[in-house]
């Protein structure tokens, strides 16, 4: 019990230093909206053609945006020197990563519902049909992207070209994420929308998987 | 020491030497693809000794978390960069093979890109290792993500081989109907033992290297600290 309660502490936590300055949600969307307009030049993005290529391009932008959003997470407490303070303050480190789970994965989620309207518009595609099953999909793949993420950003923050080293380490670990995600989306976005379980099924046992490894090595990962 | 070294890696090399020997002389000609069939032998060798390797470093990244004794990231280390030449012999050979029966250099196939994508994953395994300054730091954080990259690697093939998929159906261990035939099969698992022998021997120098690379640091840091 004391894990949960100490975990939604720190969410409290992450959520208002983000929601202060709001400076991540920002510039990832304005990173995701910047890529959509570029891919857009790369191939000719009429109804049909983006039914085939938007799938994939917006999961790679939504990817490369979590890439680089999440630096900070462990980044920021490193510079503020506040990581001994969370450690000290819970007696099971997963409560740190469980509470950074949650809110990067709450921002994708929010950074990402905000643009697919605007990627709907822009490419034509229509998302309302299976907006549910879209809205389960999001979740279930941002989620995998934040447990991989999480873990690696606590690697990453202590190495040297961090900044190049996150998407480095992270992308090719994500490789499952982006194909299940990318196939599960274009059924959904079809002109008869129809959903594979299968994919469904993949990314929870991904999910399933990461938060696993995540909680048995969790701790070394903070280890100072 | 130096005497067993010699003769270890002169029996391996002997073991190498006699699987090319059985490969082109001994096992039977394939009946459509002809000669060039023949590198089978040295590409699926390499391919299973490059798994083992990386295999070794995963065992030996758990050892190291949870011992904390410098040799086991040793020797994660050493069977990383040997998994690597291994895997990276496969990816050369692949094409090799690939263009005069496929017609072409490569295909988005599920296992040519569960392989590049391996490769990657042990590529930046050993670029995070050049990143970090800290030996102690170096080795933890160097064997959780070759923990989690290993782990990843099922979740990769699963997915790719799902939803993506010229590349021949497991023809050891597949389904039935499949199935080498008597000789190649055992000219095959002669040439996997003797890649074994090389990868093995590959990964001992490569650890004893490593262990005086450790010496000469830790000497090195106390020279400076004087």
């Amino acid at each position: 019990m004391s894990l949960l309660s100490n975990a939604g502490a720190l969410l409290g936590k992450e959520l208002r230093t983000e929601f202060r300055s709001r400076e991540l949600l920002t510039t990832t969307m304005v990173f995701i909206l910047v890529i959509i307009v570029l891919f857009s030049f790369t191939f000719d993005p009429t109804s049909s053609e983006s039914r085939r290529f938007g799938p994939g391009l917006l999961w790679l932008a939504f990817l490369f945006a979590a890439s680089l959003m999440l630096q900070p997470c462990f980044l920021r407490e490193q510079t503020n020197d506040t990581l001994s303070a969370l450690r000290l303050s819970v007696d099971d480190p997963f409560a740190i990563f469980l509470a950074k789970l949650c809110a990067n994965t709450l921002f994708l989620l929010f950074t990402e519902l905000l643009m697919l309207p605007l990627f709907a518009v822009l490419y034509n595609v229509s998302i309302l049909p299976a907006f549910h099953w879209l809205l389960l999909v999001l979740f279930l793949g941002s989620m995998g992207v934040s447990l991989a993420g999480t873990a690696l950003s606590a690697i990453s923050a202590q190495a040297r070209m961090r900044e190049l080293l996150l998407p480095l380490l992270l992308l090719p670990l994500l490789t499952p994420i982006l194909v299940a995600s990318t196939e599960v989306t274009v059924g959904l976005l079809d002109r008869n929308p129809y959903m594979q379980w299968k994919g469904v099924g993949f990314l929870a046992t991904f999910d399933l998987v990461f938060l696993t490894v995540l909680w048995l090595f969790g701790e070394y990962l903070l280890e100072e | 020491m130096m005497w067993k070294r010699a003769i270890g890696g002169g029996a391996v090399l002997a073991l190498v030497g006699m699987s090319a020997w059985a490969n082109f002389f001994i096992a039977p000609t394939e009946r459509t693809m002809g000669l060039i069939q023949r590198i089978f032998y040295f590409h699926a060798a390499s391919a299973w000794a490059g798994m083992t390797a990386f295999s070794v470093c995963f065992v030996a990244s758990l050892l190291y978390v949870w011992r904390r004794l410098q040799k086991w990231d040793s020797l994660a280390v050493s069977a990383a960069e040997v998994g690597l030449a291994f895997i990276t012999v496969v990816l050369i050979t692949g094409p090799i093979w690939a263009h005069p029966v496929w017609g072409i250099w490569w295909t988005w196939d599920a296992r040519l890109t569960s392989t590049f994508v391996l490769w990657l994953l042990y590529l930046s395994y050993l670029l995070l290792r050049t990143l970090i300054e800290e030996p102690d730091r170096r080795a933890l954080l160097s064997a959780l993500f070759g923990i989690f990259a290993f782990l990843d690697v099922p979740l990769v093939f699963g997915a790719i081989r799902w939803w993506r998929t010229q590349h021949p159906a497991p023809v050891i261990m597949g389904g039935p109907g499949s199935g080498l035939e008597p000789t190649m099969r055992m000219v095959f698992f002669f040439s996997v033992f003797a890649m074994h022998a090389l990868m093995a021997l590959l990964i001992v120098e490569r650890y004893q290297l490593e262990k005086l690379r450790t010496e000469f640091d830790v000497v090195r840091r106390e020279a400076e600290a004087l």
